[in-house]
């Protein structure tokens, strides 16, 4: 498997507060990885390190590199614009914009460029379809995104981050707000999507990291204490932490 | 009767009386200006100027001269009171700077309009006279969108803070600039809550006569730019009163007025709920 994404050294500090601690790991390309842990252990915080989102809070500072296809992101000739374009991110709620359907998918197709009517009509079929809401929604495209189930409203977050053509999806807790069919469907169209896009998913349900992803690393007050094939750790996990976690000892 | 029982009986009746008295003076009111008043309206007197001092004719240049200083006040202050309220909701994090500036426009929105009145007068009509023309529709206009733009930072402010975060973070995530979110995402989910602050800012405006007076001048003439004096339906309404005595010509103004501010308030009502109904 080729590594996408390389962090090394990683720290990350909130004020005086460190959030993160010398991580070091590859994440895989064309594969789904799992973090886990328990709350405030710092795993979305280090989601939010791969899309540049905590350059939003100013007392934030990180040390360390990480590297996506070998280039530094944090670099200063990095445009933050194209690397969110490049690394999508689907949020714990799901986030539809108060537009329409059409408008929701069509809008980081807009704001990148595209006018063009006959291509956005495009890209918003190909992006609903891949998310596989195309057949529910495609007689309504001009109705509001708001009016769409919880479910729904979460594919079609996914389909509005396909729409600019990523590399990368970042997904924060994605079926943590969902009933259990809809967290299902959103966890199929995970395993369809891996087989494009290299997919980094912060999870809460054990069961759904074993059932989904192909590796797991596990995270413990900021740092990583284990990484490897998903099957191992829940199975063998080196760590008497991650053993514990895991056999849900606490959390 | 328990005692309990008997407070709720009072209870009723008081809270029944002034709910009742409030609505009965509201009619009264109402009813008793479209009594005076309505004697006087036909056509001609909505569309012809007035005579003798506004004791004859019609009210059709204080019609216009109403709806000129409103939307004129309106293009002044809108983009600039949203814009304050953008800049202090979007772009800074709480501190020094932004609390001066929220004191300041509570305080602002204190202070009353007679005190902008003389700002005005003083200021627009006599400083900037070669600019704005002495008393003027630009003057007036000015002095009004001085008076509302508390009114529309705090609404406009009050309601980018109902946009959930969310919505910012969607839109970041997807590679948008912090302007585009704005343009594209934020205003537009807030602007049913802006739209309350502007019929609020209307209603001062439409309503007010002492800082107009000052700055509008209260020419009976027809206004023909903005650099000409004008007279609002409010203006009109005290300056017959006053100088003519003829109270049938004040009172059927008044009716205008009322009408006027009726229909500004419904359209306005229907707009709001269109927008938040759109995507639902």
């Amino acid at each position: 498997m080729n590594e996408k994404i390389q962090i090394q050294n990683l720290d990350l500090y909130y004020g005086n507060f460190q959030a993160l601690n010398g991580i070091n790991f590859s994440i895989g390309e064309k594969a789904i990885t799992a973090l886990i842990g328990p709350s405030g252990c710092g795993k979305s915080t280090f989601l939010r390190v791969l899309n540049r989102m905590n350059d939003l809070i100013p007392s934030v500072r990180i040390e360390g590199h990480v590297l996506m296809d070998k280039k530094n992101i944090n670099d200063k000739s990095v445009d933050v614009a194209e690397l969110r374009k490049k690394v999508g991110m689907v949020f714990q709620k799901p986030n539809p914009f108060p537009m329409s359907i059409f408008d929701n998918v069509a809008y980081g197709p807009r704001i990148h460029g595209i006018k063009e009517k006959g291509k956005l009509e495009e890209i918003v079929e190909q992006s609903l379809k891949l998310a596989v809401l195309w057949d529910e929604v495609k007689d309504r495209l001009n109705s509001g995104a708001l009016g769409l189930s919880g479910g729904q409203q979460q594919r079609l977050c996914i389909a509005r981050v396909l729409s600019v053509e990523p590399e990368v999806l970042l997904m924060d807790e994605p079926t943590s707000a969902l009933d259990p069919i809809s967290t299902l469907k959103v966890e199929e169209l995970a395993q369809e999507l891996k087989k494009r896009f290299t997919i980094i998913m912060v999870t809460h349900n054990m069961q759904q990291a074993a059932r989904i992803s192909d590796s797991t690393a596990f995270f413990l007050n900021g740092e990583m204490v284990e990484y490897g094939k998903t099957d191992l750790i829940f199975t063998k996990p080196h760590d008497k932490r991650t053993e514990d976690y895991i056999t849900g000892r606490f959390g | 009767m328990k005692k309990v029982q008997r407070q709720e009986k009072v209870a009723w009746i008081v809270l029944w009386t002034a709910a009742g008295l409030t609505m009965g003076l509201l009619f009264m009111i109402i009813g008793y200006i479209f009594k005076e008043g309505l004697a006087v309206i036909n056509i001609d007197f909505l569309l012809d100027a007035p005579r003798k001092m506004g004791a004859k004719g019609g009210i059709l240049p204080s019609i216009v001269g109403t709806v000129y200083l409103t939307v004129m006040t309106l293009v002044i202050a809108v983009p600039i009171g949203v814009g304050a309220a953008v800049y202090l909701n979007e772009y800074t994090k709480d501190g020094r700077l932004t609390q001066a500036i929220r004191f300041g426009t509570e305080a602002l929105a204190g202070i009353p309009s007679i005190i902008f009145g003389l700002f005005g007068f003083a200021f627009f009509v006599i400083v900037l006279r070669p600019v704005t023309g002495g008393w003027s529709v630009l003057s007036g206009s000015l002095t009004g969108a001085v008076m509302v733009l508390p009114t529309i930072v705090r609404t406009a402010e009050e309601a980018l803070k109902t946009v959930p975060m969310t919505y910012r973070e969607g839109s970041l995530a997807l590679g948008a600039s912090r302007w585009q979110t704005i343009s594209k995402v934020v205003l537009p989910a807030a602007f049913p809550g802006i739209l309350t602050g502007i019929i609020l800012a209307i209603g001062r405006v439409v309503g007010e006569t002492a800082a107009l007076l000052l700055t509008l001048g209260g020419t009976i003439l027809m206004p023909d730019s903005l650099f000409s004096g004008a007279r609002t339906m409010s203006m009109h309404l005290y300056l017959v009163a006053m100088e003519t005595g003829a109270m049938d010509m004040a009172f059927g103004t008044a009716v205008v007025l009322i009408v006027t501010i009726f229909i500004i308030n419904t359209v306005a009502g229907m707009l709001r709920k269109k927008l938040v109904a759109r995507f639902r």
